[in-house]
C-alpha cells in the first residue's frame, strides 16, 4: 500500500511514459566498446563539476584535476586570474607538450597559489590568463609569435560557487544545461557551509552502478539494516521505502524523501552515541544558526511538496554530479569518474557550517564517520553486482517504481551515445528508439 | 607525563587513542581487538558529555592548549570505535570486502 500519493498516471514511472516499465538491459554497464563511446559522447560533451570556489580563495589560487574520464591523460588547471575570474586550461605546455603544473608525480593532482605558470622543462611562462609571456632564448625560434601559443582554454563556468568545465567548445551555457532544478536551488547558503570532509574510493564497477545505488533508497532498509537499532530496523524493513516524490526535468532528476530521524521521535530508535551527540546518518539534529535552511526558507526546488516529514533531497545532475541536501542544514556532493567500463573513482564531499564549539564539532564528526560506514557497504555491493552482470547469465533486470531514476539515468546515457553515433554532435534533442539503438550497439559490440 | 587534563586522569590509560587525524584513528581501529575497543567505548561513553562540557566551557576550537586538544582527539576516537562496538561487532565494516574509502580532507582539530 502506498503511504505517499503517486501521480495520477498510477505510478511515478508511468508519469514519464518514455521510460517504459520493461526490464532494463545492463549491456551499457559491461561492454568496453560502449564505454569508449560514452567517454566521447558524454564526458567530452557535458558540463562536469570539478569542485567549489572555496578551493580558490585568492588571485593566483589554482588546482589541477586529472580527468581520465574524458580520455587517458586529460588534465586541467583551474585558476583564479588577476581579475578574479575562474578559468580552466589544459595542463599542457605549448612548447613540446610537457605537463605544465605538477609536483613529484605527474599523475597526481596539486593545488597552490602562484603568479604565473612556469614549465619545468625549458621554463616557458604563462600568465594566470593563459597567455605565453616568456620564451627561453626566444631569438632561437623561427617566426614565433607568443600570441599564438597561449594555454589551450577549457570552457569553465560557475554556478552557485560550483565550478564546471566542458571539453566541448560548442556546448550551451552552464545554467541552460543545468536547467530548472538548478534555478530552483539558487539561494541555498552553500557559501556558509565550508567545513569540508572529502572522501575518495576506487570502485570496481561501472560509474552508473554507483549512481543507481544513490538514486534509489529501496535498498536502504535492507543493505543498511544493521546500522539501525534492531527493533527500528525491523520496522523499517517491513515498511520498506517510499519516496515523497520523484521529478525529472530533461536529463536531470531528483528524489525527495522523508527523514524522521533528525531528531528522532523516540530516542530508543537510535544508537547510544547518537543520543549523546545528537547526530547520525541524517546529520546533526540541531540546526546551525544561519539563514536559509529553515523549512520555509528553503529554495523552491528543495522539498518541492513542502512535506512536514521531509528529510532529504537528492539531485542527480547528468552525468555524474549528485547534490544531496539534509533537512538539518548540511549537504553532500558525489562524483563518479569512470576510468574503464568496470572501474570508476568515487568522490564524496560533506559540507557543514563551521562548528562553534566541540559539541557541534563532534556532532559533525559522527555524521562524517557514519557516512563512511554506509558508503563502505554501498561500494562493496557494487563490485558484487558488476562481476555478476558481467557474466551475461541474465541481461535484463526488472526495476520497480522506487527505481525510476535508474531507468532515467540509463536512458539518458543511451540518448547521448545514440546522438553521438548518429553524428549530430551530441545534442540530445532528437527523439529516437533507445531499444533499437541498443540492439545496434550489441551488434556493433559483437563485431569487435 | 600525562597527555590529558587532570580532570580526565581516569581516561589517561587510553591516551594512545589521542590521534589527530582520521587516518590514524581508522588504522588504530582496524588494528585493535574488540575487547580493547569495548573498554575505550565503555569508559569513554560515560565521559563524553563531560568532555564536551569541559572543553566548551574553557577553550575555543581554534588555538586549544595541548591537553584539551588531546582530549578532543580522544573524543573523536570514541566516535570512531562506536561503529565497531555498537553495530558491526568487529573492527571492519561488515561485508566491506576489498573496498576501501579514504578520507582525503578533514578539518583537523
Ligand atoms: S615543454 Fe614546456 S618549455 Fe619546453
Ligand atoms: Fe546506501
Amino acid at each position: 500500500m502506498a503511504h505517499f500519493p503517486k501521480p495520477a498516471a498510477g505510478s511515478w514511472t508511468q508519469n514519464w511514459p518514455e521510460l517504459g516499465t520493461a526490464p532494463v538491459n545492463y549491456e551499457d554497464s559491461i561492454n568496453p566498446e560502449h564505454f569508449k563511446v560514452e567517454q566521447q559522447a558524454i564526458f567530452k560533451k557535458t558540463w562536469l563539476n570539478v569542485g567549489r570556489v572555496e578551493r580558490l580563495p585568492k588571485k593566483g589560487s589554482y588546482f589541477t584535476r586529472e580527468m581520465p574520464s574524458a580520455g587517458p591523460g586529460t588534465s586541467v588547471i583551474i585558476v583564479k586570474d588577476k581579475q578574479e575570474v575562474v578559468r580552466a586550461f589544459y595542463n599542457m605546455c605549448r612548447h613540446r607538450g610537457n605537463k605544465l603544473v605538477w609536483n613529484d608525480y605527474p599523475g597526481e593532482e596539486v593545488s597552490g597559489t602562484c603568479r604565473q605558470f612556469t614549465c619545468k622543462y625549458h621554463a616557458w611562462r604563462y600568465s594566470l590568463e593563459g597567455d605565453l609571456t616568456f620564451v627561453q632564448q626566444e631569438g632561437e625560434f623561427f617566426d614565433l609569435d607568443k600570441g599564438d601559443y597561449g594555454l589551450v582554454p577549457v570552457r569553465c563556468e560557475v554556478w552557485e560557487g560550483f565550478i564546471f568545465i566542458n571539453f566541448d567548445n560548442g556546448a550551451a551555457p552552464l545554467t541552460e544545461y543545468l536547467g530548472d532544478f538548478a534555478k530552483g536551488l539558487e539561494g541555498y547558503p552553500f557559501h556558509e557551509m565550508t567545513e569540508h570532509y572529502s572522501y575518495r574510493s576506487e570502485i570496481n564497477a561501472n560509474w552508473k552502478l554507483f549512481i543507481d545505488a544513490f538514486v534509489e533508497f529501496y535498498h536502504a532498509p535492507i543493505l543498511h539494516m544493521k546500522q539501525a537499532e534492531k527493533e527500528e530496523a525491523e520496522k523499517l524493513a517491513k515498511f520498506g521505502f517510499e519516496a515523497l516524490a520523484y521529478d525529472i526535468k530533461g536529463i536531470h532528476s531528483m528524489v525527495s524523501s522523508w527523514g524522521g530521524m533528525s531528531p528522532p521521535k523516540d530516542l530508543s530508535m537510535v544508537k547510544p552515541i547518537e543520543r549523546i551527540l545528537h547526530s547520525g546518518l541524517f546529520g546533526p539534529w540541531d540546526r546551525p544558526d544561519i539563514e536559509g535552511i529553515q523549512p520555509d526558507e528553503l529554495p523552491p526546488a528543495i522539498n518541492p511538496g513542502r512535506h512536514k516529514s521531509w528529510g532529504t533531497d537528492s539531485f542527480e545532475f547528468f552525468p555524474n554530479f549528485t547534490l544531496l541536501f539534509w533537512a538539518p542544514g548540511w549537504y553532500l556532493t558525489y562524483h563518479y569518474w569512470p576510468t574503464a567500463v568496470d572501474k570508476h573513482i568515487f568522490e564524496a564531499d560533506l559540507y557543514f557550517v563551521p562548528p562553534k564549539n566541540l559539541r557541534e564539532r563532534l556532532s559533525q564528526e559522527l555524521a562524517a564517520v557514519t557516512f563512511k560506514e554506509y558508503a563502505f557497504q554501498d561500494a562493496n555491493t557494487l563490485e558484487a553486482t558488476q562481476t555478476q552482470i558481467g557474466t551475461r547469465v541474465v541481461t535484463d533486470f526488472p526495476l520497480c517504481d522506487q527505481e525510476i531514476l535508474l531507468r532515467h539515468l540509463h536512458k539518458t546515457a543511451w540518448d547521448y551515445v545514440n546522438a553521438y553515433k548518429n553524428n549530430d554532435n551530441g545534442s540530445t534533442n532528437g527523439k529516437h528508439d533507445a531499444k533499437a539503438s541498443q540492439d545496434e550497439a550489441e551488434k556493433d559490440a559483437a563485431h569487435v | 607525563m600525562s597527555k590529558l587534563p587532570e580532570e580526565f586522569a581516569d581516561l589517561e590509560r587510553f591516551s594512545d587513542w589521542c590521534l589527530p587525524t582520521e587516518e590514524e584513528r581508522y588504522s588504530k581501529r582496524l588494528n585493535s581487538t574488540m575487547a580493547e575497543m569495548q573498554e575505550l567505548y565503555d569508559a569513554g561513553m560515560a565521559r563524553l558529555e563531560d568532555i564536551m562540557v569541559y572543553v566548551d566551557a574553557r577553550v575555543p576550537l581554534k588555538g586549544m592548549p595541548k591537553d584539551a586538544k588531546a582530549l578532543v582527539h580522544l573524543g573523536q576516537s570514541i566516535v570512531m570505535v562506536s561503529f565497531p562496538v555498537e553495530v558491526w561487532k568487529q573492527p571492519r565494516v561488515l561485508d566491506s570486502g576489498a573496498s576501501y574509502i579514504q578520507l582525503i580532507k578533514e578539518p583537523v582539530v
